[in-house]
């Protein structure tokens, strides 16, 4: 693309320039809007919580302190529901992309001579699913409810993902598999030594994906494990200090009900909690996702399909 | 298998010709355990995790008590789906459903192939990366963070307020979440914030696709920048935008439930209340399982019935995106 830009640019007139202008200042309020309110709540997390609570705060915190991340990072549920999410990223994403990393191998081969009919099982669950209340029938009978396994096993394989990996072994070159059987390597072996090196760029994709799902899940929490407070996450604990503010008419009255339910004195407020949680929840993945971009883009536009 | 242990039965059958095929198989699949070992297991997986809760949608059929067994359940036919298409709120709820989901498509739509095209006009190529990084942003962080950032954004002390106060075009702050007439806009609006960045990737990518001598014409022919994006780029796109028209056609009940449950409160539900809250508020909430499986299985079967008219009407235009 560099060059078409560079031979147009010889071509330079008034209208060009006016348009050129025009374009990057929308450019520059699009990422305005964007950081914005990122920016705008790391501000009223590092802002004294009872300040705050007079507006006004944008981009800069008024009265600076630590005081909001001190008590997120005390406060022993909070500070727990972290280390469930850490723990279900982490897990979730070895495990589930090893598994569907070995199942595209399988059905990258031509030859398995059961490739078609698991490809076309796996495929119609795109299409058809029993829905909510079956599946939360299901995993109360395997009383996998308030367990960890919950937020691991249901979601081990994921299609999109499967077809992604998938197209990508496709597109190795064909003698890197007959070299490998010529060398005599079992499958499982030729799948850990040769496939599994070569397809990190579609890993790595596949990874962020299922990294970023477990991180940012709250749902399955509350479906399946909301009276265990030991297996919450932040996203869900977040969620319910959201569900407690966002109906109160302001920011003061919903401080005040809290205070009250914190027994009186307090030095922190739900918007200084929420702001606070809303960073420690969105800054692993803005920490990670700018560096996994050449590879999410191409994965995006290998698997073709919209994510 | 068990028929070949009875001579009786094997001798009448004349087993030659059958099993051959079946053996040829089985021998290949003896050969092939390794692929079969690594793979079976998943299916299994998926049979538990997928096909039996197709099972569970008898209960739509049933009057369902959880603290009852499968076989005692009363059955009662249709009366669960008579119920749901006599209940005023149900109509409503797919109208807020359809209403959403189209809201969501056109506005996706739009705002990305414009981004796309005026993304592709910068320059500066650096500068277009960090815009680009910077767009996918939102796209990564959870509905919860989203919805606490426009609860945030929209609060009495949040920025839109503050705007709308200054330039004089209000006199009090408004309570924008309140209000169910704002919930449409207010969701299409954080739905485009979202993802309006990462859905310009596979436009940008069937752009760099165009062929460069298309732009060198133009520009001799005298064709301005404008003209250049309207008449090459964009017809250049049609073929990807068409096919994700279609296959996104085939979502259009799956509007999602996360924005609407998060950002959706007792004052607007008239407006936020889409399928799936209504299956989660009866089935979880009161636990009126048949219920809320009858709608989620009307959503399932009117979703399915719209993807498969999609991927072929995809396919017959000759571009099978979805495998």
């Amino acid at each position: 693309m560099s060059n078409i830009s560079a031979s147009r640019s010889r071509y330079n007139s008034w209208g060009d320039r006016i348009f050129d202008t025009l374009n990057v200042i929308f450019m520059l309020c699009l990422v305005v809007v964007t950081l914005y309110p990122f920016l705008n709540m790391a501000a009223v997390s590092l802002n004294d919580a009872n300040d705050a609570v007079r507006g006004g705060i944008h981009i800069w915190p008024r009265m600076f302190t630590w005081e909001n991340y001190k008590f997120v990072f005390n406060e022993a549920t909070i500070f727990h529901s972290m280390f469930v999410s850490a723990s279900r990223a982490i897990v979730g994403t070895i495990v589930s992309v090893f598994c569907t990393a070995m199942l595209a191998y399988t059905l990258s081969r031509q030859e398995f001579v059961l490739r078609k009919f698991i490809t076309i099982t796996f495929i119609l669950t795109m299409y058809i699913s029993g829905g909510l209340i079956p599946g939360f029938l299901l995993i109360r009978d395997l009383n996998l409810l308030n367990t960890f396994a919950v937020y691991i096993i249901p979601g081990i394989i994921s299609v999109f993902n499967m077809i992604v990996i998938r197209s990508f072994i496709e597109g190795l070159p064909e003698g890197i598999l007959e070299s490998a059987r010529i060398d005599g390597a079992g499958e499982f072996a030729t799948f850990i030594r040769i496939i599994l090196p070569l397809t990190v760029p579609a890993l790595a994709t596949v990874s962020l994906f299922v990294a970023v799902g477990q991180w940012n899940s709250w749902f399955d929490v509350f479906l399946y494990n909301s009276s265990n407070i030991n297996l919450s996450t932040l996203q869900y604990e977040l969620m319910k200090i959201l569900q407690t503010t966002n109906t109160a008419s302001s920011s003061q009255s919903a401080a005040d009900a809290f205070a009250g339910a914190m027994g009186g004195v307090t030095a922190v407020t739900p918007t200084s909690i929420r702001a606070t949680m809303t960073i420690v929840a969105s800054l692993p993945i803005i920490l990670v996702y700018p560096f996994l971009q050449k590879y999410f883009v191409k994965g995006m536009t290998v698997g073709g399909v919209k994510g | 298998m068990e028929n070949y242990t009875e001579p009786v039965i094997q001798t009448s059958r004349g087993p030659k010709a059958e099993p051959a095929g079946f053996k040829l198989f089985l021998k290949r699949l003896m050969q092939q355990r390794a692929l079969v070992l690594m793979s079976v297991p998943f299916l299994l997986w998926l049979f538990i995790f997928k096909y039996v809760p197709l099972w569970g949608w008898l209960t739509a059929f049933q009057n369902y008590k959880p603290y009852k067994k499968f076989s005692e359940q009363e059955w009662i036919g249709f009366d669960q789906f008579n119920f749901l298409f006599t209940d005023e709120s149900f109509y409503r709820i797919l109208r807020n459903t359809f209403v959403m989901s189209s809201i969501k498509l056109v506005l996706g739509f739009v705002t990305a192939i414009v981004l796309a095209l005026l993304l592709n006009e910068l320059r500066n190529i650096f500068f277009k990366r960090v815009v680009q990084t910077i767009s996918y942003l939102p796209h990564f962080i959870s509905w919860v963070v989203a919805a606490s950032i426009v609860t945030t954004v929209l609060s009495n002390e949040g920025i839109i307020n503050v705007l709308l106060m200054k330039i004089g075009v209000l006199d009090s702050p408004i309570l924008w979440l309140a209000k169910g007439e704002y919930f449409w806009g207010i969701l299409g609006g954080t739905e485009v914030w979202k993802d309006v960045g990462w859905n310009t990737i596979i436009y940008l990518a069937a752009i760099t696709t165009i062929d460069p001598s298309q732009y060198e014409a133009a520009e001799i022919d005298g064709a301005n920048r404008l003209q250049r994006m309207w008449s090459i780029t964009l017809p250049g796109l049609k073929p990807v935008i068409v096919v994700l028209l279609i296959m996104n056609l085939g979502y259009i009940l799956e509007a999602g439930f996360e924005p609407q449950y998060l950002l959706g409160n007792g004052m607007t539900s008239d407006y936020s209340d889409n399928l799936e809250i209504f299956v989660l508020k009866y089935g979880i909430e009161e636990s009126n399982f048949s219920l809320a499986t009858a709608a989620g299985m009307f959503k399932t079967v009117v979703s399915c019935v719209f993807l498969i008219s999609a991927n072929s009407i995809a396919k017959k235009l000759g571009e099978s995106r979805l495998y």
